[in-house]
């Protein structure tokens, strides 16, 4: 009885760190003033508000007696592609020119690798110097 | 007596689905393409978290598979999407 009532208080207390913590990480998501500073808020807090729900989640039903691991997948998979999109949109706001201000120049190449066009794009004229896309 | 799990998962449904407006107010109204992805990104997440939460709340394993996909399926998009606005080309 009094093992029930500690996990059932350890779920509880995760399922609601992981809302509040998903909560933060939308309120940033909306109330941050630029793109580059917004994109902080949700890939860190919902990565870790899904975590914790997985492990209240886990807890419980290893509680029950049917556990399984199931869950641990979804949260790796979460820890491993959180990082990568971030980096993606960070390249997408570099290479738009959404950032507020210019980025320093590389210390070796001549400019950042995602606004090097290679020549035998510029001949095909493809769209995506960042001269030619506005940002919008 | 009041069930505390029961109790959390009232509150979290209330935090996620005001977490989910907000997040569809950026993508609605957010100024740059980035801000559009990154608010869809979040959306999947999201949505990850409150199909966890249900099956939490039914005491069943069988939304599990529903949850791993939209997590797959979500940073698909993203890097799709980020691909696109990069390259003008998903699949070159």
């Amino acid at each position: 009885m009094t093992m029930d009532l500690i996990i059932e208080a350890i779920v509880a207390l995760c399922i609601v760190i992981g809302g509040v913590f998903t909560l933060v990480g939308s309120i940033g998501l909306i109330k941050l003033n630029r793109p580059m500073p917004r994109l902080h808020a949700p890939t860190k807090a919902s990565t870790l508000g899904v975590g914790a729900i997985l492990i209240a989640s886990m807890l419980l039903s290893f509680w029950r007696g049917e556990g399984s691991l199931h869950e641990l997948l979804i949260t790796g998979f979460l820890f491993v592609t959180a990082p990568i999109s971030a980096l993606f949109i960070a390249k997408v706001h570099l290479h738009r020119g959404e950032m507020a201000q210019d980025p320093p120049p590389p210390p070796m190449d001549d400019v950042w690798a995602t606004l090097d066009t290679p020549p035998e794009d510029l001949e095909a004229g493809r769209p995506d110097q960042p001269s030619a896309t506005p940002a919008e | 007596m009041i069930d505390l799990i029961d109790l959390a998962l009232l509150f979290t449904y209330g935090c996620l689905g005001v977490s989910l407006l907000l997040t569809m107010l950026r993508l609605i109204a957010g100024p740059t393409l980035g801000d559009r992805v990154l608010a869809l990104d979040t959306l999947s997440i999201n949505a990850v978290a409150l199909i966890v939460l249900i099956g939490i709340a039914g005491r069943t394993q069988l939304l599990f598979e529903a949850a791993l996909i939209i997590a797959m399926l979500g940073f698909v998009s993203t890097v799709a999407y980020c691909r696109f606005a990069l390259r003008g080309d998903i699949i070159e």
